[in-house]
């Protein structure tokens, strides 16, 4: 699942190309609060919240990936959930595109890996489509078992590395 | 630039009278499943010239570590030697060699011609029936492709004493390996089988996979990331230049092999959530579907004469091995075991079928009669794929990697037996082999 951390997260304003109007948006990701008290006073960084349109807040709050079992390219109750959000945005958004990454773990040959990451990404991108998001805006490449996030060889790591990512495009499209 | 000494070696026949022999010759049975490595010995060659003193004694090097290699021959060192070899031509002292027990003998001389060339002359004895084994030959060739002819006289020695075609006078393509697991840089490269004589084919830029030889060892064919998406190349190896496989938008392809006949390539080719096994002639037209099952089908191969694919597919569930008609059309399921199969490969005798096994977390290289039957397993580790056959069908390179965080791809070879078991090349992966060369 998505790492959501807790404590406020530093977002230097000036990179926040998504916001319009020229003023930060500053909705709360956690309303329990907690969001002032990193100490930015002396670090003339701004503390505050993600954007909800902007891609740090697709990729970090949403979540930008899920899981998949050994083997399989099923989505999980908890994957659907993820995309459902993942599809929101995307509507919201319209103006973006996305790649979907097929991964897998290192059991298995390298080609196979090939075409499972090809069907995990592939179950990703229907599952969008059924939520609306227009089919021409997503694009799916597999990696196989080439680009691990994790690199220890237990299922601790391979339960990570078998993932689907949906990586926003920085351009819109046109 | 990549050298092009290759062609430029000639093969000539020494006249000379090897007697015949009423004793049973010197023999190696490969299928004899308890070899012992026959002893043999290989002075440094004759320098005949002036300038080919420098190769005198690495030709002998590299004769000898190509035979050694092969597990099937035992070098005695040349501190054991009773008396030397001071000319070609002279008589060769039988007794000297029958006292240090080397049932082989290999002499040979190097000379100098012209500004750029060397001769390579050798002969081999049966040193116990005191008889040469077979003509003497003489190898004609550029200086930078010295190793070729060192390669060419162990190759000879190899097949007179074994009846086997050889092997060492090939190339390797693979992919070399560098950095950390989760940031791996891969580039495509290329050497002599033994590691020598290595160069880069392409830069570290995109991921690149599975480079695998055309049937004349000119080109290679591979896929690279360098779009973003897996695409399928072939690249000339004399040019280094390179061209895309016409493809289809919005379609990834991969696991690409030529044809025997070079005319043609078969490869996966995925569409949307399916990967397919398609063909499609070198010179472009349109591709031919040689699968169209909802399931994954990937990893072809060709028999060697044209008639028929082995490849993978989990039709049944799991990945296994099935072999169809090269026009495609019904596939007879082949792999029967115990645990899953890929990668597998058609010996260029056309008699057996190399593959990856995995099994209760483990992986194998094996080998399987072309109906499936026979099956046996060469090797066992966390992680062995992808056999490639040496041009004789007796010796299969494979990429076995390491467990880990550190976990690293060294390229291992092992005998069909299953015997010498041995590391190649490290940071290296996805080799393949090229054929004899010529």
């Amino acid at each position: 699942m998505k790492t959501l951390p807790t404590v406020a997260l530093l977002v230097a304003t000036l990179s926040l190309s998504a916001c319009s109007g020229g003023l930060f948006n500053q909705n709360r990701l956690d309303t329990a609060g907690g969001a002032d008290a990193a100490g930015a006073a002396d670090t003339g960084i701004t503390t505050g919240a993600l954007a909800p349109n902007s891609v740090e807040f697709f990729n970090q709050s949403i979540g930008d990936r899920v899981l998949f079992a050994v083997d399989t390219s099923t989505l999980t109750p908890e994957g659907r959930a993820t995309l459902t959000q993942q599809a929101g945005w995307l509507t919201t958004n319209p103006s973006f595109t996305a790649i979907i990454e097929g991964h897998a773990d290192e059991q298995g040959t390298r080609e196979y890996n090939l075409a499972l990451g090809a069907r995990r990404a592939a179950a990703v991108r229907d599952f969008l489509v059924t939520q609306g998001v227009a089919d021409a805006r997503l694009r799916t490449v597999t990696f196989g078992k080439e680009r691990p996030i994790e690199v220890c060889s237990t299922e601790v790591c391979y339960a990570k590395n078998r993932r689907a990512v949906t990586v926003i495009g920085a351009g819109a499209v046109s | 630039m990549i050298h092009r000494f290759f062609a430029l070696i000639s093969l000539a026949l020494i006249a000379l009278m090897a007697p015949a022999s009423a004793q049973e010759p010197l023999r190696i049975e490969l299928d004899n499943p308890n070899i012992e490595p026959l002893p043999f010995a290989v002075p440094n060659f004759i320098a005949e010239t002036a300038g080919a003193d420098q190769y005198a004694a690495d030709l002998a090097r590299v004769v000898a570590a190509d035979l050694t290699g092969s597990g099937l021959f035992r070098e005695i060192p040349s501190t054991a030697f009773i008396s030397g070899v001071t000319s070609f031509d002279s008589p060769v002292q039988f007794s000297d060699w029958k006292a240090i027990n080397a049932q082989a003998l290999v002499t040979g001389s190097v000379s100098t011609a012209g500004d750029d060339q060397i001769v390579v002359k050798f002969r081999l004895f049966d040193v116990f029936s005191e008889n040469q084994l077979g003509e003497g030959l003489q190898f004609v060739g550029s200086r930078a492709g010295w190793r070729r002819m060192a390669h060419k006289v162990a190759d000879a020695v190899y097949s007179r004493i074994t009846g086997e075609g050889a092997y060492f006078d090939s190339r390797l393509v693979y992919v070399s390996e560098s950095g950390p697991k989760n940031a791996r840089s891969k580039r495509i490269a290329i050497m002599d089988y033994d590691g020598a004589n290595n160069q880069f084919l392409t830069t570290d830029q995109s991921i690149v996979l599975a480079p695998r030889f055309s049937p004349d060892g000119n080109r290679v064919i591979y896929t690279s990331y360098e779009t973003g998406f897996p695409k399928i190349y072939i690249l000339d190896i004399g040019t280094v230049s390179r061209q895309n496989l016409a493809d289809q938008p919005g379609t990834m392809s991969f696991a690409p092999r030529f044809a025997p006949d070079g005319q043609s390539v078969i490869y996966s080719l995925t569409t949307g959530s399916n990967t397919d096994l398609y063909k499609l002639s070198v010179n472009g037209g349109a591709p031919q579907q040689l699968t169209s099952d909802p399931t994954i089908e990937t990893a072809p191969s060709f028999a060697p004469d044209g008639s028929q694919i082995v490849f993978e597919s989990d039709r049944s569930g799991t990945p296994q091995l099935y072999v169809m008609p090269a026009g495609g059309g019904a596939a007879t399921r082949i792999s029967f075991g115990q645990g899953r199969y890929g990668t597998p490969v058609w010996s260029p005798r056309g008699d057996l079928i190399a593959f990856t096994k995995q099994n209760r977390g483990r992986f194998h290289i094996g080998v399987m009669n072309t109906d499936g039957s026979g099956e046996r397993l060469l090797t066992a580790s966390f992680l062995d794929e992808g056999p490639t056959w040496a041009p004789n069908g007796r010796v299969i390179m494979f990429t076995r990697e390491t467990a880990g965080e550190g976990g690293s791809s060294t390229l291992y070879s092992v005998d069909i037996s299953g015997r010498n078991l041995r590391p190649i090349k490290q940071g290296a992966s996805d080799p393949n082999w090229s054929p004899l060369l010529q």
